[in-house]
C-alpha cells in the first residue's frame, strides 16, 4: 500500500488500542521466551510463593519458578495455537464455503449440513470430548480439538458472500470466457469475499485463546508446555495463600487483554469493513 | 415449511450431532491404551475378578457353545449396548457391582440441579443488569452514558470467568470473607459464580439490548405513539421495548442453552458441584460411562434449549416464516 495508508483504513480510535493490544501479544508472543529472564523449569524450593520483587518482578509460584518467565514462555504458546489454528479454520472455511455458495445444490446442501450438525452442539464440550478422549495431548491434538469446530464460522460468512457474488457480472464474464470453476472461485471469489473473514478472524483470535486456555486450565492440554491455563489451574489452587492470590489473575488479566484487544479491533474493523453489518446494529 | 416438519428436521439435525459425538467419544476412549479394568480392578486382582470386571462393563463375553471361554466383545455391539443404557434411562452401569452403585443417570441427576440453579440465577442476573443499562445506552445514545455502557459491556465481554472467578473469590472470600468459597453449596455460595457467569453474559445481552432499542425507537409506530400525544415513558415500555426484547429474549435463551457446558468452566473455578465437575472427575478417573453420560445429557440439553428458542421465537413473531 502506499502512503498514509493508515489513515485511509479510517478506524475508529477503539478499533486501533484493539490493534495495538494484540500487536504487543503478537510481539511479546514472538520474543517472549528469549527476554524471559529465567528458565520455566528453573525450580528452586528455596523461594517458593515469592512475592514480586526486584529479582522476580511477579514473584514465584508453588515450586519456585519465575512468573514473569511462565507468563512470556504461555504467550508463545497462546500464540502458535492461536495463529495455527485461526489460519487453518479461516482457510478451510473459506474453501468450503465458497465451494458451497458457487456450486449451490447437492454440494451446498451437504456441506451446510455439516456445518448445522456441528452448531447444534455446543463448541466447548466437542473440543473437551477430543483431546479428553486422547491418551496423550500433545500440541497437535489440541489444534485439531480446536479446529474441528472452528472453520464452522468462516464457512457460514464466506457462503454468504459467495451466494451473492457468484451472480456479479465479472464472475459471469469469468466463466462465459471459459475460466475453470477452481479459477473462478480462486482469483475472483475469493479475493473478493475476504473483508468480512478478516473481521471473523479478528474475533476469532479471541476465542480460540479463550478456549485453549480453558482447555490447558481442565487439565486437558498438552502437559508439557508454559500455558495460562496451567498458570491458572495452580492459581485457583493455591488461591488462600497469604500474598499468593495474585497470581491466579496474573494469567486470567493475560487472556482479557488478549480478548478485550480482539473484541475491539474486530468490533472496528467490522464498522469499517463491513457496512452492512454496521447498519443493522444501527 | 410447516411447524412440525421444522421441529422434526432440527431433532433430526441435534439427534445427528449428539449421536455424532457419541460414537466419537465411545471409539476415542476404547483407543486410549490402557485397560479400563485395571482402573477398577487395581493391582492385586486376580483373574478371576478382572474376568467379572470385564464382563460387567460388557468389555467380554462369554462363548455361546461353552460358558468358559471368553471373548471380547466386538466394538460394534459394545456401541450398541451403550445406546441400549441411553434408550432405558439409566445411561449405563458402573462397575464391579452395578446393583450397589447409583446408575450414571443416578449421578448426573444428583448434581444437575445445583448446575441449573447457577445456570438460571445467573442468567436472572444478567438480565437485571442488561436490561436497563442496554435501554438507557439506547435512550440517551451517544451521550456519556452510551459510551459507558460500551466500555462497560465491551470489558464485560472480555472477562472469561477464569478471570473473573478468581478476582471475586480473592475479594470476597479471601480477603473480606464476606461470602463462601469453593466447594459450598447453598444461596450464600452461589453468589459469586452466578455473578461470574453474568458478568459475560450481562456484557452480551446488554449490547443486543442497546442495538435493538436503537432500532425499534426508529420505527414509525414509536413515531405514532409519541405524535399522538403518549407520555415518553409509556411509549418506552409499552411500544418499544416489548418489540425490542424479542431478539434479546432470543439471544439469552441461547446462551442458557450453553450455560450447561460452560458450567464446566465455572465449577472448577469455583470446586463447585455440578454436572461439569462430574464430568471433569469422570475424565481423570477414566471412568468411561460417566464420561459418556455426562457428553450425552450436556448436549442433549443444548439442543433442546436451542430447539425450544427457535420454537417460541417462530410462536413470538408472526412475521417469522420458517423457509
Amino acid at each position: 500500500m502506499g502512503k498514509g495508508w493508515v489513515e485511509r483504513l479510517r478506524l475508529s480510535p477503539s478499533a486501533w488500542v484493539g490493534l495495538a493490544m494484540l500487536g504487543l501479544f503478537l510481539v511479546l508472543g514472538v520474543i517472549g521466551p528469549w527476554i524471559a529472564p529465567y528458565s520455566p523449569h528453573a525450580i528452586d524450593l528455596e523461594g517458593r510463593f515469592q512475592s514480586p520483587g526486584a529479582a522476580h518482578w511477579l514473584g514465584t509460584d508453588k515450586s519456585g519458578v519465575d512468573t514473569l518467565s511462565q507468563l512470556l514462555h504461555g504467550a508463545r504458546s497462546a500464540l502458535v495455537v492461536s495463529l495455527t489454528v485461526v489460519t487453518i479454520c479461516a482457510t478451510t472455511g473459506v474453501l468450503i464455503g465458497t465451494a458451497a455458495g458457487y456450486f449451490r445444490g447437492v454440494v451446498d446442501d451437504v456441506l451446510m449440513r455439516i456445518v448445522d450438525i456441528l452448531q447444534a452442539f455446543p463448541g466447548i464440550l466437542l473440543n473437551i470430548a477430543v483431546v479428553a478422549t486422547v491418551a496423550e495431548p500433545g500440541l497437535g491434538v489440541l489444534i485439531a480439538a480446536l479446529c474441528i469446530n472452528g472453520w464452522v464460522g468462516y464457512a457460514r460468512v464466506a457462503r454468504g458472500q459467495a451466494l451473492s457474488l457468484r451472480e456479479r457480472d465479472y464472475v459471469q464474464a469469468a466463466r462465459a470466457l471459459g475460466a475453470s470453476n477452481a479459477r473462478i472461485m480462486t482469483r475472483h471469489m475469493i479475493p473478493n469475499l475476504l473483508a468480512p473473514v478478516i473481521v471473523q478472524m479478528t474475533f476469532g483470535f479471541g476465542s480460540v485463546i479463550l478456549v485453549e486456555a480453558s482447555l490447558s486450565f481442565l487439565g486437558l492440554g498438552p502437559q508439557v508446555d508454559h500455558t495460562w491455563g496451567a498458570m491458572l489451574d495452580q492459581g485457583t489452587t493455591f488461591l488462600w495463600k497469604e500474598g499468593f492470590g495474585y497470581y491466579a489473575l496474573v494469567p486470567g488479566l493475560a487472556i482479557a487483554w488478549v480478548v478485550l484487544g480482539a473484541n475491539l479491533a474486530g468490533d472496528g474493523l467490522r464498522d469499517r469493513l463491513d457496512p452492512k453489518a454496521r447498519k443493522v446494529r444501527g | 415449511m410447516s411447524v412440525g416438519s421444522f421441529i422434526l428436521r432440527r431433532l433430526g439435525l441435534g439427534l445427528i450431532a449428539v449421536l455424532g459425538v457419541s460414537v466419537l467419544v465411545f471409539f476415542n476412549l476404547h483407543m486410549i491404551p490402557g485397560d479400563p479394568v485395571d482402573h477398577l480392578a487395581g493391582g492385586e486382582a486376580t483373574a478371576d475378578q478382572r474376568d467379572k470386571i470385564a464382563m460387567c462393563m460388557g468389555l467380554q463375553q462369554q462363548g455361546l457353545v461353552d460358558p468358559t471361554l471368553k471373548a471380547p466383545t466386538p466394538m460394534h455391539e459394545q456401541f450398541l449396548a451403550f445406546l441400549g443404557h441411553v434408550v432405558d434411562g439409566t445411561l449405563g452401569r458402573q462397575c464391579p457391582d452395578p446393583k450397589g452403585k447409583p446408575t450414571v443417570m443416578d449421578r448426573v441427576l444428583d448434581v444437575l440441579p445445583h448446575t441449573l440453579t447457577l445456570a438460571v440465577t445467573g442468567m436472572v442476573l444478567a438480565m437485571i443488569m442488561a436490561l436497563p443499562l442496554g435501554i438507557l445506552a439506547a435512550v440517551r445514545r451517544g451521550s456519556w452514558v452510551d459510551t459507558a455502557a460500551t466500555v462497560v459491556s465491551l470489558s464485560g465481554m472480555s472477562m472469561p470467568v477464569m478471570l473473573m472467578g478468581p478476582l471475586l473469590l480473592l475479594w470476597f472470600f479471601v480477603d473480606l470473607g464476606w461470602l463462601p468459597g469453593p466447594t459450598e453449596l447453598g444461596f450464600a455460595a452461589l453468589v459469586l459464580p452466578a455473578f461470574a457467569i453474568a458478568t459475560h453474559l450481562m456484557a452480551m445481552l446488554a449490547r443486543m439490548t442497546r442495538s435493538s432499542m436503537v432500532e425499534v425507537l426508529g420505527e414509525d409506530y414509536v413515531r405514532t405513539a409519541r405524535a399522538k400525544g403518549l407520555p415518553e415513558r409509556t411509549v418506552l415500555a409499552k411500544h418499544a421495548l416489548r418489540n425490542a426484547m424479542l431478539p434479546v429474549i432470543t439471544v439469552a435463551g441461547l446462551q442458557f442453552g450453553s450455560l450447561l457446558s460452560g458450567a464446566i468452566i465455572t465449577e472448577k473455578v469455583f470446586a463447585r458441584p455440578g454436572i461439569g465437575l462430574l464430568l471433569l472427575d469422570a475424565i481423570s478417573e477414566r471412568n468411561y460411562p460417566v464420561v459418556q453420560g455426562c457428553v450425552l445429557v450436556i448436549a442433549a440439553f443444548y439442543v433442546t434449549v436451542n430447539l425450544l428458542v427457535d420454537l417460541a421465537y417462530g410462536l413470538a413473531d408472526p412475521r417469522i416464516r420458517r423457509g
